[in-house]
């Protein structure tokens, strides 16, 4: 009796606390997270480790170890770029997801689209996300933009980087365009009719752009093909490489501008 | 391995020679050779003396150099060039917590909101296109809106074309036309207002051709007439 009351049995606090212990003691954890991640066993708060943090990560070391303190206020950035890139990556999700369930042909994409918001599960939200993400990045690019302006942060020696950041909104609305016509609706065909009409007006080469993006003289079933493959693949490689560079050129640069 | 050619032995060999000559021949007079002023002054002026260039005394006769210059190796290194710090210090914080905690809160609060916003509201699907039945009024998408608008002014080849091309040109060339070296708001007081007309000319036009266009692209007013505007 006396043996079992020194002994009682673990509670599942305590067995779960064990093989939280066990676990993040184990070789395959400790080989998976680096050194000062905070999900090791035992991160304690030192500078050290802060610093860790963000060298192990391949992810997070998109940042310098530090930055200027007035940089982290809100009220600086407005968080604008970054949720510009949040968007982004929201958006190809979501894409990823909306490409399972579409076809793009005339015959078959409104019909897709149309199944899949009655049909497939979360397919009604995924696209609400997709659309709404989409035009809520070009508002916050565009934002992002006017930020940098007010805060003369494209002076040098950022003022490169200013100009891979207007290619980048011009990426932006192309994705943004490229895409309203996919789903094939009354919406879609007429939007990029009006749009497409004002590109045949270019100087000297209009009629033959507009012939190469529309696939034909009108929009038809090629059009789709043609811009269902700039949206997906094409467009969204090139603006990779120049996030890549731009990116890369804010830290270049010295790290964001300020304080005023 | 490789042999090590003979020219190159016999130079060595040569070297040691000549080496251990010298120093058995300077072994005795060493002790004579730094001069008795030169160390008094070390010692007067002790540890600080290294970095400071004393007045040559006078009638120092050993270690002058071409030109009758007397220096020390440490005089002729300037102390600002090796004492000056580069940068100014810069007030840092560590990127974690400081910062991704920030990020990491904006990303969760923009996707909350995304999500309830895509829950509550649908994407328009309208009828499937047919090209035999154009809507009116037919528009572009919203943030082309400002050009559809400038169609009803201008020829389309300025207004479509030219316009847009000559703005987002004018972009890109800002940081390179703006020579005003200044950050602060109260130095760029032109350029921002500059900037702040070019930014409202859009939004209106956006603004007007998204809910002041009714049938036949003509003005209305969305409060008399409905809205005829699909994101």
């Amino acid at each position: 009796m006396a043996k079992v009351l020194d002994n009682p049995r673990p509670t599942l606090k305590e067995r779960a606390a064990q093989i939280g212990q066990q676990l993040q003691g184990s070789q395959a954890w400790n080989s998976i997270f680096r050194p000062g991640s905070i999900f090791r066993k035992g991160y304690t708060d030192s500078p050290r480790n802060r610093s860790y943090v963000i060298m192990n990560s391949v992810l997070y070391h998109l940042h310098p170890v530090k930055v200027k303190r007035h940089a982290v206020k809100v009220s600086y950035t407005l968080c604008l770029g970054g949720l510009s890139f949040f968007l982004f990556i929201l958006l190809t999700v979501t894409g990823i997801f909306l490409m399972f369930f579409y076809r793009p042909t005339g015959a078959n994409a409104w019909q897709d689209i149309q199944t899949l918001q009655t049909s497939v599960t979360f397919g009604l939200l995924v696209r609400n996300m997709h659309r709404w993400s989409a035009h809520l990045m070009v508002l916050s690019v565009f934002l992002h933009m006017a930020r940098v302006f007010y805060h003369g942060a494209y002076k040098p020696p950022r003022e490169f980087n200013w100009v891979i950041g207007v290619v980048l909104l011009t990426l932006t609305l192309l994705l943004s365009f490229t895409g309203y016509l996919l789903p094939w609706d009354q919406l879609a065909l007429w939007a990029v009719t009006v749009g497409t009409n004002m590109m045949g007006y270019s100087p000297v080469i209009g009629s033959q752009v507009r012939f190469v993006l529309l696939g034909g003289v009108e929009i038809g079933s090629e059009t789709l093909l043609r811009w269902y493959v700039l949206h997906v693949l094409m467009l969204p490689f090139v603006i990779v490489i120049f996030m890549a560079i731009h990116f890369w050129r804010v830290r270049k640069d010295g790290g964001i501008s300020g304080p005023l | 391995m490789t042999e090590i050619p003979e020219h190159l032995l016999k130079r060595a060999q040569a070297a040691r020679e000549k080496a251990a000559g010298a120093a058995s021949g300077d072994a005795a007079p060493a002790g004579d050779r730094i001069p008795d002023a030169l160390l008094d002054r070390t010692k007067a002026a002790g540890a600080g003396a290294t970095l400071v260039a004393a007045a040559p005394a006078a009638g120092l006769p050993v270690g002058a150099g071409p030109g009758g210059h007397t220096q020390r190796l440490l005089t002729v290194v300037k102390s600002g060039s090796i004492q000056e710090a580069k940068a100014a210090p810069v007030d840092k914080v560590h990127t974690w917590p400081h910062l991704l905690a920030v990020e990491f809160v904006a990303s969760l609060a923009l996707i909350s909101f995304l999500f309830v916003f895509s829950w509550i509201v649908n994407a328009p699907l309208l009828k499937a296109a047919d090209f035999n039945k154009t809507p009116n009024p037919s528009k572009a998408p919203w943030y082309f809106l400002g050009l559809q608008e400038l169609l009803t002014m201008f020829h389309p080849m300025i207004a479509g074309v030219t316009l847009p091309g000559v703005g987002v040109l004018a972009l890109m060339l800002t940081p390179y036309l703006d020579r005003n070296p200044s950050n602060k708001p109260e130095d760029r007081k032109f350029i921002t207002s500059m900037m702040t007309l070019f930014l409202m000319f859009w939004a209106v036009l956006v603004i007007i051709g998204s809910f002041f266009r009714g049938p036949g692209f003509n003005f209305t007013f969305p409060w008399r007439d409905g809205i005829f505007f699909e994101l």
